[in-house]
């Protein structure tokens, strides 16, 4: 418990710091012309979205696991994780659709880049839903492993989206070859956010996690009362 | 500057909604394990 309330306060300040590199220590963009401070939505979202993709990476991992060793720990790790993952697809795609308004004038279009990672986010949402339709665990836990591979299949498509196809998304600015790059304070400002936001991640997994499990208890807990004969609602 | 406010401020409030969320939850868990606890304790003593 002290660990957690540790980690709570270390994701609070990497936060406080991320948010003043963000808003003061970076500097604006200057090419977007009089919409340059908008680019400054570039730290949140990219950050929302590698978390996405590490979500979907621990859904993958954990599935495999929980596959191979049929452990109920994995199951909720990996259930945590999916959950995760629809929230921070979600900031994704807020955060996207915000910059996307006044830098291209549309808020959405459908090219690759955009389609798959909305594709991930669904599959994501749908590995919710199939969780609260199957009953029986075993059977959940196998069927929604098998679904959080899948969903860790389209990774690897949307970060190669705009690689492989002319996307309105714009080309990567990290390792996107030969003209990518980023301001040396722009580039420290993305790794400061990407790890505050990658404590946040671990932060709330490890709850989520916790809360599953305090589920199970309530499980085992109605299951004895119910063999002593007691009706529990 | 209205969008990079909109931007922060939405993405403040979906954290902060899935935090309560998540809060709310592990309260109403906890009262239920404690319920059932103390149900399970008074049939074990009757």
């Amino acid at each position: 418990m002290k660990l957690l309330r540790v980690h709570a306060l270390s994701t609070f300040i990497a936060m406080l710091i991320a948010l003043y590199a963000i808003f003061i220590f970076a500097p604006t963009e200057r090419t977007m012309g009089f919409i340059g401070e908008v680019q400054r939505i570039f730290y949140f979202h990219v950050s929302s979205n590698w978390t996405t993709f590490l979500a979907t990476f621990c859904v993958f991992l954990c599935s495999i696991l929980f596959l191979l060793k049929e452990s109920r720990e994995w199951d909720i790790r990996a259930a945590a994780a999916a959950e995760l993952g629809v929230v921070f697809g979600t900031l994704g795609l807020i955060s996207g659709t915000l910059w996307a308004r006044p830098v291209w004038g549309i808020w959405w279009t459908w090219d690759a880049r955009l389609t798959s990672f909305f594709l991930l986010w669904l599959i994501l949402l749908a590995y919710q839903m199939l969780r609260r339709v199957v009953d029986s665990p075993a059977q959940r836990g196998r069927l929604s492993a098998v679904f959080g591979i899948l969903a860790a299949v389209d990774t690897p498509i949307v970060y190669m989206a705009n690689r492989w196809w002319r996307t309105q998304h714009p080309a990567p600015v990290i390792a996107g070859g030969p003209g990518s790059g980023l301001d040396p304070r722009m580039a420290l400002t993305l790794c400061i956010t990407l790890g505050a936001f990658t404590l946040l991640y671990v932060y709330l997994w490890r709850i989520r996690c916790e809360l599953e499990r305090t589920a199970d208890v309530i499980e085992t807990l109605q299951r004895q009362l119910q063999t002593q004969g007691m009706e529990v609602r | 500057m209205t969008y990079l406010f909109a931007a922060y401020t939405a993405v403040w409030v979906v954290l902060f909604a899935y935090v309560f969320s998540l809060s709310r939850r592990q309260q109403k868990f906890q009262d239920e394990v404690m319920k059932l606890q103390k149900l399970l304790e008074s049939q074990k003593r009757s």
